[in-house]
């Protein structure tokens, strides 16, 4: 299996703090890689400094065999980069309607692609011509996901998708990244839901203190109490 | 399909709006007045100005204070053209092709260079430039007038002079400052109908992401230093138009008609008091503004007179017309207490209570 992402000994400094400290690792093609870790062990940096909106200071980010440490964030966008921030990133203002023709960019909505979003969030087709702001918690997680997937992305960065959601949705977004994985997309997700990221993730890493302390299988980590406990403190049994 | 989808969204506001736009049509036939033709022009230019603003303000999140210099660009255009080259077309169509090809250019240069900065920095930056513009201005008299501007006479056909139709004939006369001002009216409401097409285009939904939230606009893919040097460009195409405009009303360009900064806090007071980002909002506020600055102070002596008359104690004092920029302060204070999103974001959202 070919790698989609290559992180090489990337640092990333913000300001005068150094937050990443040399990050290796890979994503394959085709899965959902989860990026776990306790708080500010620096999963967001990653993906904020894979976007480009944080500049590595040091290190090579490939996407599909290019390089693209260097490039802009709206260049990464259109080499096929999704990228879903914390914190239900919609615009507020926009309809949802109009969020999702935004995320289209060049081309019109694809109808067939539409009603298969809908499928897994019928609250979006409920509210389409409704003020995203205007949208409740669960529903702006739903827009924010939908806008990454709204066209086909070569690599989706999902970032804490289940955080503060009730968790009839976490079941629905578990079920939406299943069916965006068999439909062939490269996901890598940061997770702070442990029994969530299970249920997703194929291979997984952990970071601590701004390096990847392990990789490996999903389910070598989610049969392993022990080393759960050792790198994430926690274990999914205390988890539950 | 004039509005570009975008209708006023409330009665009150729709019947407001045909009621101003009536009003400044018929200004010229029922109201020949100069003190009126001045007013009605003033609000028919400063609402093209101050929705020109609002392309940066409301729908941008972009704070400019260069825009008064782009007004000046455009008048000074036309008044050194017409100066300088005598009272023809010819001198017109230079004094335009002049203008906004130069203030598109210095636009598009404080847009590439300062837009990619923070937002207070952007703003700072724009002050600094319109002030030298300014200082520049007065200081190459050679050119501009200095101090004392430039006075000129317009091509005949727009002259006072010229009557088109004389009153014998509809019971109203058309002479070449009716006719001046409706070329006005027809310029100003076009450009108003372009910004509103504009804001509602696809570009127009980037902006609208841009003040969002500028990252997340990149990352989906958008150049946002391009679109606001854009929507840059734009403001400042219409203001130099505006500015024009101006020129030819008032037959002179001059610092403090012009440039000063004195308009460009109006240009402000206007966007905020009709509502950012709205369009709509810049009709309204240029209405509500102008008439309490050119009509407040006759209230006020009448209102004044009155009080005195009935003996009431105080009253007479505090509704002096001495006292009127109080009042408009007071005005202004109240306004943004009570519509705080603006007259026309209140008149659309009529259940938003002020903050």
């Amino acid at each position: 299996m070919t790698d989609l992402l290559t992180l090489a000994g990337v640092h990333t400094h913000v300001g005068r703090y150094h937050i990443l400290h040399g990050v290796d690792f890979s994503v394959p093609e085709g899965q959902t890689t989860m990026l776990l870790g306790r708080n500010g062990a620096g999963k967001t940096s990653t993906l904020r400094t894979i976007m480009g909106l944080w500049q590595a200071s040091a290190g090579q980010i490939s996407l599909d065999g290019q390089r693209i440490e260097a490039s802009a964030t709206p260049d990464i966008a259109r080499l096929g980069v999704g990228y879903v921030p914390e914190s239900m990133a919609v615009f507020s203002d926009l309809t949802v309607k109009e969020n999702l023709i935004l995320a289209a960019r060049d081309g019109p909505l694809d109808d067939a692609r539409l009603e298969w979003i809908f499928g897994f969030f019928p609250a979006l087709k409920r509210f389409w011509l409704s003020r995203a702001g205007a949208l409740s918690g669960g529903q702006k997680q739903m827009l924010s996901i939908a806008r990454a997937i709204v066209e086909p992305r070569k690599l989706l960065l999902i970032d804490e998708p289940t955080k503060g959601l009730a968790p009839a949705i976490v079941v629905a977004l578990i079920e939406c990244f299943a069916e965006i994985k068999r439909r062939g997309a490269t996901i890598l997700l940061v997770e702070q839901n442990f029994h969530a990221a299970q249920a997703i993730g194929d291979t997984v890493l952990v970071m601590d203190n701004g390096r990847i302390v392990h990789r490996g299988e999903m389910a070598a980590l989610a049969g392993d109490v022990a080393l759960q406990e050792k790198l994430l403190g926690l274990s999914l049994e205390t988890h539950q | 399909m004039i509005l570009s989808g975008d209708p006023p969204r409330s009665r009150v506001l729709s019947i407001l709006l045909v009621v101003i736009i009536a009003a400044l049509a018929v200004t010229p036939l029922l109201f020949p007045g100069a003190k009126a033709m001045n007013v009605a022009t003033k609000i028919c230019i400063f609402a093209a100005l101050v929705a020109s603003y609002d392309l940066l303000l409301g729908y941008t999140g972009t704070v400019s204070f260069a825009h008064t210099m782009f007004y000046g660009i455009g008048s000074y255009s036309i008044a050194i053209a017409l100066y300088s080259m005598g009272p023809n077309w010819a001198a017109v169509a230079v004094g335009v092709a002049a203008g906004l090809p130069l203030a598109m250019l210095l636009a598009l240069a404080i847009g590439l260079f300062s837009l990619r900065v923070e937002a207070i920095f952007f703003a700072m930056i724009t002050l600094a430039v319109a002030s030298a513009f300014l200082v520049l201005a007065s200081q190459l008299s050679w050119l501009t007038g200095g101090e004392d501007g430039r006075s000129f006479q317009l091509p005949e056909l727009l002259r006072p002079g010229t009557i088109l139709i004389p009153k014998d004939w509809f019971g109203f006369a058309v002479n070449g400052r009716v006719l001046t001002y409706y070329l006005i009216f027809i310029a100003c409401a076009a450009m108003i109908l372009a910004l509103l097409r504009v804001v509602n285009s696809p570009f127009g939904r980037v902006l609208q992401a841009i003040r969002d939230n500028r990252f997340r606009a990149e990352a989906l893919g958008f150049r946002t230093v391009f679109h606001l040097t854009y929507a840059n460009c734009l403001a400042a195409l219409v203001a130099a138009s505006a500015g024009m405009l101006n020129a030819l009303w008032l037959r002179y360009a001059g610092p403090d008609t012009s440039l000063s900064f004195a308009i460009m806090l109006d240009i402000l007071l206007m966007v905020v008091i009709g509502g950012m980002g709205t369009i709509y909002g810049a009709i309204v506020g240029a209405v509500i503004f102008i008439l309490a600055q050119n009509y407040l102070q006759a209230l006020m002596g009448a209102a004044s007179n009155a009080a005195a008359d009935a003996g009431l104690p105080l009253l007479p004092g505090l509704l002096h017309p001495d006292r009127w920029l109080l009042w408009l302060g007071l005005l202004f204070i109240a306004s943004v207490y009570f519509f705080p999103t603006g007259v026309v974001g209140r008149l659309r959202n009529p259940s938003r209570k002020p903050a």
